[in-house]
């Protein structure tokens, strides 16, 4: 039943995207393959959300956050690792839908070696080792790197800002993810996939752990956006959207991402 | 000789004038940013009043952003709505916001590790100088790069912050757009924004 719904979402998301779409020629497509911009589907309703989560944040995810970065500083770092470590499957199935194998050779030998000498994941010696790229792929950028526009930009309940083509990224990248794969076991019975010494809720504990970790890091470039914001809901847009299109651009830089040609005007 | 001794006393005073109207700091964008960098954490490091702080640090923004460039940049296509009152005062509007946010920002930092690490000539007008902030026990490193301004080859201006690949002026650009919009395109009630963040 959860799966019929899943996939009624993955059309209907599609669909949306789609229409998005219409009215764009293939060639545009092909010169902007990662619009930065995204018009609204429902902004009442993604404002509204957007309080909703930035009361829960108040009020659970940062004084959670807070407690965790009271722990010692090579817990978290330990910690950091490992939740990457374990992030970087998801990455891998991605680099390979993506085509980009040179990546996936990176991110397989960085997997590997930090799973077995690094301890788990624990430890880094990957980078010490020279393999020091950790970009980290999700079907969402997989979707941009086909071609996908970003459709339209909403927000959605405690999972905070996305595109259309990014809400399908994300039930894609439960599919996708190995982690996913391995300790869920509701197919068990049929000899499809599962695990039985995992259970499905370790994979919601890692999820939650990395965003737990992640918060931790961002405490402060989050309070002081929303201290020096006008409008917060629209700032956090404005980066969400931006930092998707680096993503999908694998690029490091805003310089291949915005050309001169936005300030060409402003000539003092 | 009187007179030759107050031309020349003349001469050496015109030298330093000249060179303070060009400007104070280093033409070669790299190494501008580096001494903006060093100017910024010697007033971040000093035991200052968070008042004194805030003044010293808006006294080096004025000097080495183009604050109005930014701030038309920031209006948009919106700009070309504005009387020239209007603009006007956008403009000194725009000066207080873009200071106070600014300054805002960086006294949050107390002991920034900045290290300027390269230069990339995008064009005549353009270089975009790389620097990295380092990681501490609470915030992991970050990658900053400076859009500078260079069409005016002894005065570089920053225009941009581009922090890890996110650009702050296309950020405010849009915020300021949303603003705009949810007012049904009146630009002056962007004003009435500006002027509480202001006030705050």
């Amino acid at each position: 039943m959860i799966r019929k719904i899943l996939y009624i979402a993955i059309f209907a998301m599609f669909f949306q995207a789609n229409t998005a779409n219409a009215g764009s020629t293939g060639s545009e497509d092909l010169k902007s393959p990662t619009k930065i911009t995204a018009d609204e589907c429902f902004e009442g309703f993604s404002r509204a959300m957007f309080t909703f989560n930035h009361g829960l944040d108040k009020a659970v995810f940062k004084p959670v956050a807070k407690g965790y970065r009271a722990l010692p500083v090579p817990i978290r770092r330990g910690t950091g690792n490992a939740m990457d470590n374990l992030r970087s499957l998801l990455t891998l199935s991605n680099n390979l839908l993506q085509g980009d194998f040179s990546a996936a050779g990176n991110t397989a030998g960085r997997f590997a070696i930090n799973t077995t000498v690094g301890i788990l994941g624990i430890f880094d010696p990957a980078s010490a080792l020279g393999l020091k790229e950790k970009g980290k792929e999700d079907f969402g950028q997989t979707l941009g790197v086909w071609g996908a526009d970003p459709g339209c930009y909403f927000v959605l309940p405690i999972l905070g800002p996305t595109t259309a083509r990014d809400a399908i990224g994300k039930v894609g990248n439960v599919f996708l993810d190995p982690v996913f794969q391995i300790t869920h076991n509701t197919e068990i019975d049929n000899g499809v996939i599962g695990n039985s010494t995992y259970s499905e809720h370790n994979y919601y504990y890692y999820r939650t752990t990395s965003a737990v970790d992640f918060r931790a890091k961002n405490i402060e470039s989050f309070d002081s956006l929303e201290k020096n914001s006008i409008d917060f809901y629209a700032s956090l847009k404005s980066l969400y959207l931006q930092n998707r299109s680096k993503k999908i651009l694998n690029t490091e830089s805003k310089v291949d991402t915005q050309d001169d040609s936005d300030w060409e005007e402003i000539e003092n | 000789m009187k007179k030759k001794f107050f031309i020349f006393v003349f001469f050496i005073f015109s030298i330093f004038l000249f060179q303070n109207s060009v400007s104070a700091y280093s033409s070669d964008p790299k190494q501008f940013i580096q001494e903006v960098v060093d100017e910024a954490k010697k007033i971040l490091v000093a035991s200052n009043s968070k008042e004194n702080r805030e003044k010293e640090l808006s006294a080096i923004a004025l000097k080495v952003a183009d604050i109005k460039g930014i701030g038309l940049y920031t209006l948009g296509g919106y700009r070309k709505e504005l009387n020239e009152k209007q603009l006007k005062e956008y403009d000194t509007l725009f000066e207080k916001y873009f200071l106070k946010s600014f300054t805002s920002r960086l006294s949050d930092y107390s002991d920034p590790k900045i290290e300027v690490i390269s230069a990339d000539v995008k064009n005549e007008k353009y270089t975009i100088v790389k620097s990295l902030l380092l990681a501490t026990d609470k915030k992991p490193e970050v990658k900053i790069d400076w859009r500078v301004y260079t069409k005016n080859q002894n005065k570089p201006l920053i225009r941009d912050l581009i922090v890890e690949g996110l650009s702050l002026a296309r950020t405010q650009k849009e915020e300021f757009a949303s603003v705009i919009e949810s007012n049904n395109g009146d630009v002056t009630k962007l004003f009435d924004t500006l002027r509480k963040f202001i006030d705050k």
